[in-house]
This record gives structure tokens, C-alpha cells and sequence, in this order.
């Protein structure tokens, strides 16, 4: 179902676990779903200075919040949003049709943690 | 890295000595059983001692046998054949939440056509309640499916007890043996139509059979030149069925076989349910297939662990094998509880008559490990920290 280098990064995300002190929390999904993605962001000078996820799902769902983290890891705010599903699932290269869904809660999730900073930041 | 294959329940190995036998059968019986020449009559009688043996294994007649492309067929033939074949007493169907997708599959495309089709729901453990059931025949009823062991959390329904209530109200009744065949006691006087198969006991694949007991009422489901006594037409898969009938001798001789793999199952399942947060799904003991081990762990999803497993060299799966191509949670976990993450969260580990202890204790031992992992970056299992 799954191509190798998914499976590998499955086993070996570097993205993965809390982040303490984290600027911003954003969490989607629910069990019913089977999906739940919390991203944690440190933002500094307008920018993603560091980022981590936890997630209770599939596997796909596990590499998408991964490779999420990683691509906007450094960007700004404003970046990071522009950053769409497509783009991960691009970055991941192959993902199962049925499997496509998770990555779109990745960038809810990360989309919801950039709004709870901006919130309290008032900006 | 060595493998540890516990996915029984979803195809065994072949095994050697069936291969063996179907290669020779391949290459020497290639005559088509129902020519009248020699070729032809050869193959006829190793397709009639096939026959012979699958009946004697249930305690059958042999033209009660028909041979089908497998499990699948046999139930769509079963369920289709019988509903169309007595329409004119009714189009009323029982069966029940926890079938096999070919069967619940068969009973909506019936529903599509017209036909009336209750699922029966089933206690805490997987069990069917007889009382249910016969609250739920009605006079139009005319069939009732329900499943022997099942694929997902093995409980085994008592098809004694359901089959003597069909009986008092006149309604055939059919189960889905594909499981238990030669892994729990069966007899044909158990039920009027039993499929059986022969991939999960270490036969090939694309065979199978429908026991279909005398006299009872049922269409053909696929015609053409009258073979199986004009209830299955198609040339015979001979070794195919050949490899089936050898499965099955060998899987009988094998006496201690049951015991044994029930015995390794208790102890994968206490061995996995000392993983923090894990709960048994199905029953214990005598009503739960020798082979099977389904448990739920808290927090993470079947899914990653079954792929981190896979990583880690065992074989296990989420549930049921098709359940992976679709995002719905196990209908059977959720007929079981409706408690999605027990649904999300179960891992099914099947044994065959060659597992052994050591490949148990690893795959256990594994699985701690996986679940673990997975949990430190579960959002649902931090909030339970706090
Ligand atoms: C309970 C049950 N019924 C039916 C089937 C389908 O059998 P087959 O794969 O031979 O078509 C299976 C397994 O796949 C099964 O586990």
C-alpha cells in the first residue's frame, strides 16, 4: 500500500514529540475520524524557529505532518499558510488516493496554531 | 531478519505437500472431468475423491458438495441463490452485523433488488443472541446467514442452537465457515448451507466449496454446461480442489493441532495484554477460534502499528485485510462497542498450525515496543498524562 520511502520516514520522523515552550498550539481531527494532528510552533522574528507534531492516526497521516514540519521549518507566517495539501502530498511523493485527506489536516492543524499565535500576539 | 507471519486468518502458506500434489495433478490430470475418455475420466476421479473428502470432514453426502472459486463465491451463491430460489415464499433476510463483507455485500445488492434484510447486532463479546434472531423471523423470512467463526475477533456463533430455531420456524440457514473449517467441531446437520474454503488452511487459493444439504431450495448462480449437478457450471479447477481435499486430510491427521495453537494463543493474548491500556476483543476460551488474537490498544492507531510491526519483521493486520483500503473503522470492532477508538485501535494476530512459542513471545514483544513508540506522539495519549 505504502512505498518504501514513506514507510521509512513512518519509522524514523524528525519531526515527531512536544515541543516545550511552544509559542502556539493548533489541533484538528477527532478519534471518530481516526485522525488527530497537533502541531506545536516557535515562532521568532516573524518566522517558524522551530516546530514539532503529534499525531494519532494512520500512517500517512504520521509522514504528512512530518514532511509538513519540515517544509515549513524557517518560512514566515505568511509562508508557511501559502503552503497547500498538494504541496505535501508532491513532497511526499506517492500516497494512496484514499490516504490523501490526512495531509489536509496537517495544514489545518498548522493553519490553527499560526491563528492561536496571532491571537495572542494581536497581530 | 527473520519473519513472523500471524496474518493466518487473511491467507496461510501453502503447504509443501499440497503444492507437491497439485503440481503432479497439474501436469498428469489435465483432462477435463467430464469427457467420457480416459484423460477425462481420470481427472473425474480425483475430482470425486476430492469430493468425498471435503463431505466426510463435516459428516456430508458427497453431491451435497460444490466446488466454488472460493469463500466469496460460496457465500454469494449461498445467499443470492437461496433468496432468489424461494421468492415466492418471501424476501425477507437475517444475517448479522459481523460478516464477512462478501456476505453483507450479497445482502445489499439483495436490498438494491427489493429483498428485506435485518442485521442482527451482537452482545459485548461478539455473540449473537438466539432470542434476537427468533424475535426477528417473520413468515416472508427465508434465509438466515450468520458467520461461524469470525475472520475478525474469532468468537464462534453456537450454530446448533441457531440452526434448531430456523428449523422451528421453516427458514434455511447458512454460515460462513471459512474460518473455522477443520479449527472448530462442524457438522452438516449443523446447518442447511456451510461455505468453506481452503486458503486458510493452508490450501491454494481460489478454491472453496458450498455444502448445500438435500432437498434444499436454491438457484444456480452461474450457468453454462451443467457442471457440480447443474449448481455451478465452469470446468472444474482440479488441482485446485485436489490441493483443497489434501489440505483438509492433513489438517484433520494433524490431532493435536487445535490444542496446540490454542494454547499459544493464550499465551500471545496474556502476553499482549500486558502492553498497558489493552483490551481483549472477542471472547475466551472454547468460543473463540483457536488461532485468533484481537486486541485494542488505547491511544494509537491499528494502522502504524501494523506497518511498524511489519518493520520489525510480523506480519499482523488491522482488523481485517480489506478494512486498510477503506477509512472506516471494522464494522465488526464497532458492532462489538461503538467506541471508535477501540475500532481504530485493534491489531489482529492469527497463528497457523506452524507457529511456534518463540515467533509469539517476539511478535508480543514487538508489539509492546511499537505501541510504546507510538504513544509518545499520540495527542490522545499526552492528555491522559496530565
Ligand atoms: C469469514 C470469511 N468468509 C469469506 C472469505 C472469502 O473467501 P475467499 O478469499 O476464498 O473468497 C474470507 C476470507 O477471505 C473469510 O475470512
Amino acid at each position: 500500500m505504502y512505498v518504501d520511502k514513506v514507510l521509512k520516514r513512518f519509522q524514523k520522523p524528525k519531526f515527531a514529540g512536544e515541543l516545550k515552550g511552544a509559542d502556539a498550539i493548533g489541533e484538528v481531527g477527532n478519534v471518530r475520524c481516526g485522525d488527530i494532528m497537533r502541531i506545536y510552533i516557535k515562532v521568532k522574528a516573524g518566522k517558524i524557529a522551530d516546530i514539532r507534531f503529534k499525531t494519532y492516526g494512520c500512517v500517512a497521516a504520521i509522514v504528512s505532518s512530518d514532511y509538513l514540519c519540515e517544509m515549513v521549518k524557517g518560512k514566515t507566517l505568511e509562508e508557511a499558510e501559502k503552503i497547500t495539501a498538494q504541496d505535501v502530498v508532491k513532497k511526499i511523493g506517492e500516497i494512496p488516493l484514499v490516504k490523501v485527506h490526512c495531509s489536509v489536516l496537517a495544514q489545518d492543524a498548522l493553519k490553527k496554531a499560526i491563528g492561536e499565535y496571532r491571537k495572542k500576539k494581536q497581530i | 531478519m527473520k519473519l513472523v507471519y500471524l496474518d493466518n486468518a487473511a491467507t496461510t502458506a501453502i503447504d509443501a505437500e499440497v503444492e507437491k500434489f497439485m503440481q503432479k495433478c497439474q501436469l498428469g490430470l489435465y483432462g477435463n472431468a467430464s469427457s467420457i475418455h480416459k484423460k477425462g475420466r481420470e481427472a473425474k476421479e480425483e475430482l470425486e475423491k476430492a469430493r468425498k473428502v471435503i463431505a466426510k470432514s463435516i459428516g456430508a453426502k458427497e453431491k451435497e458438495i460444490i466446488f466454488t472459486s472460493g469463500g466469496t463465491e460460496a457465500n454469494n451463491f449461498a445467499v443470492k441463490g437461496v433468496a432468489f430460489a424461494n421468492k415466492g415464499k418471501g424476501r425477507r433476510i437475517i444475517t448479522t452485523k459481523i460478516e464477512h463483507e462478501c456476505v453483507l455485500n450479497s445482502c445489499r445488492w439483495l436490498e438494491e433488488q427489493g429483498w428485506k434484510v435485518t442485521y442482527l447486532g451482537v452482545d459485548g463479546k461478539g455473540f449473537v443472541s438466539g432470542k434476537e434472531l427468533e424475535k426477528a423471523i417473520r413468515k416472508d423470512t427465508v434465509l438466515v446467514s450468520i458467520i461461524h467463526g469470525n475472520n475478525e475477533i474469532g468468537v464462534i456463533q453456537d450454530l446448533k442452537e441457531l440452526h434448531e430455531i430456523c428449523k422451528r420456524h421453516d427458514v434455511l440457514f447458512h454460515t460462513d465457515a471459512c474460518q473455522s473449517y477443520t479449527k472448530a467441531e462442524l457438522k452438516a446437520e449443523w446447518a442447511d448451507l456451510i461455505t468453506l474454503n481452503a486458503h486458510k488452511i493452508h490450501g491454494p487459493k481460489g478454491v472453496g466449496a458450498l455444502y448445500i444439504k438435500e432437498r434444499v431450495k436454491i438457484s444456480p448462480w452461474q450457468h453454462g454446461g451443467g457442471h457440480e449437478r447443474g449448481m455451478r457450471s465452469g470446468t472444474e479447477n482440479l488441482a485446485g480442489i485436489a490441493g483443497f481435499a489434501k489440505a483438509v486430510e492433513l489438517a484433520v491427521d494433524d490431532k493435536e493441532g487445535k490444542k496446540r495453537m490454542a494454547k499459544l494463543r493464550d499465551c500471545l493474548i496474556s502476553e499482549l495484554l500486558k502492553i498497558p491500556r489493552t483490551t481483549l476483543n472477542g471472547p475466551r476460551g472454547e468460543r473463540r477460534l483457536c488461532n485468533n488474537a484481537n486486541v485494542s490498544f488505547a491511544g494509537v492507531e491499528g494502522e502504524g502499528i501494523v506497518a511498524a510491526l511489519d518493520a520489525k519483521g510480523v506480519c499482523a493486520s488491522t482488523g481485517s485485510a480489506c478494512a486498510s483500503r477503506s477509512l472506516e473503522p471494522s464494522h465488526v470492532l464497532i458492532a462489538l462497542e461503538n467506541n471508535p477508538e477501540r475500532a481504530h485501535g485493534s491489531v489482529r494476530f492469527t497463528l497457523s498450525r506452524y507457529s511456534t512459542k518463540e515467533e509469539v513471545k517476539y511478535a508480543a514483544k514487538c508489539a509492546g515496543e511499537v505501541v510504546e513508540k507510538l504513544r509518545k506522539i499520540s495527542p490522545l495519549e499526552s492528555e491522559r498524562e496530565r
